[in-house]
């Protein structure tokens, strides 16, 4: 089965990246961006659901700063 | 230690980059240096542990990320455990998080850009291994060379450490973003450390200064050299 996992830095974190995609925005002349944040889109084969969640704690996220969540696509 | 020279590993993984300046400043140190290969579960009866800096497995997903996996870090953890000298140096750093050996994690830089410079810290605490040898407020001119080295840890954590006086070294002038201005910390057991911070880039007077070995030679004051 696939699985996609989304990472993301957890609400409150400071995510550089977001914030220089937020700034480099209106440089192009796209207005009104008011927050950016940017995470990480995992697609995964597996034989089974059963071990996906350990997975996203224990390397696919990092709880101190990162949230996670996923689904099966198909 | 038997009489013998102090015996100190320097853990390498692919991508470790830091490694061989490592096991050379052991050498300045008057101690003897001794590889750890990722892929072997053996510390080599070592009496103190460097995790070196460098890109370990590319940084991949997350700076010491993968590297935590490696099959050294399993007696390394038992090592750090038993109060075992550790020391992590910029990714090392990186990888002693992502273990959990030590709090907190290290962000991407504030200003998005990687740093390379010299700056000055100060040692806060000398109650660790790896700082015995310095002198508390001790102010030192240290290399540094990071992308991720913007210290994190929520603020009940980050009072924690303040509070048991875990702070080991603070920059006098933030390259990073780092919370509290933290360059360093410990673990609980004080005997495992992280710095971003690059000593061994300065542990001969070719190399312009030798202050790092302030800090790397901290750790032979506990093993009585």
């Amino acid at each position: 089965m696939k699985i996609r996992v989304l990472v993301r830095p957890k609400e409150g974190i400071l995510d550089p990246q977001g914030e220089a995609v937020r700034g480099a925005l209106p440089a192009l002349g796209f207005g009104g961006v008011k927050t950016v944040h940017i995470g990480r889109l995992i697609e995964m084969e597996v034989e089974s659901a059963d071990e996906v969640d350990a997975m996203c704690r224990r390397l696919l996220s990092n709880p101190t700063i990162e949230e996670y969540e996923w689904e099966v696509v198909s | 230690m038997g009489g013998g020279l102090v015996r100190i590993g320097v853990t390498i993984f692919p991508g470790s980059n830091c490694d061989r300046d490592a096991l050379y400043a052991v050498g300045r140190m008057g101690a003897e240096p001794v590889e750890l290969w990722h892929a072997e579960a053996d510390l080599k009866r070592v009496d103190a542990v460097i995790v070196p800096g460098g890109f370990s497995y590319g940084d991949y997903l997350r700076p010491g990320a993968i590297a935590r996996f490696a099959a050294v870090m399993g007696p390394l953890e038992g090592f750090a455990a038993e109060g075992g000298p550790v020391i992590g140096v910029c990714n090392g750093f990186q990888v002693l998080c992502e273990a959990h050996l030590l709090p907190g994690a290290l962000l991407q830089n504030t200003h998005m850009r990687f740093v390379c410079d010299r700056v000055r810290v100060r040692v806060e605490a000398t109650n660790t291994p790896w700082t015995a040898g310095c002198e508390g407020g001790e102010e030192l001119t240290l290399p540094v060379a990071h992308n991720e080295g913007n210290f994190f840890a929520d603020a009940e954590t980050l009072a924690r450490l303040e509070d048991e006086d875990r702070v080991v070294l603070r920059y006098l002038e933030n390259p990073n973003g780092s919370a509290n201005d933290i360059a360093g910390v410990c673990n609980e057991g004080r005997n495992v450390v992280g710095i971003m911070p690059h000593p061994e880039r300065v542990s001969d007077p070719a190399l312009g200064s030798e202050e790092g070995l302030k800090i790397l030679r901290s750790v032979l004051v506990g093993a009585g050299v």
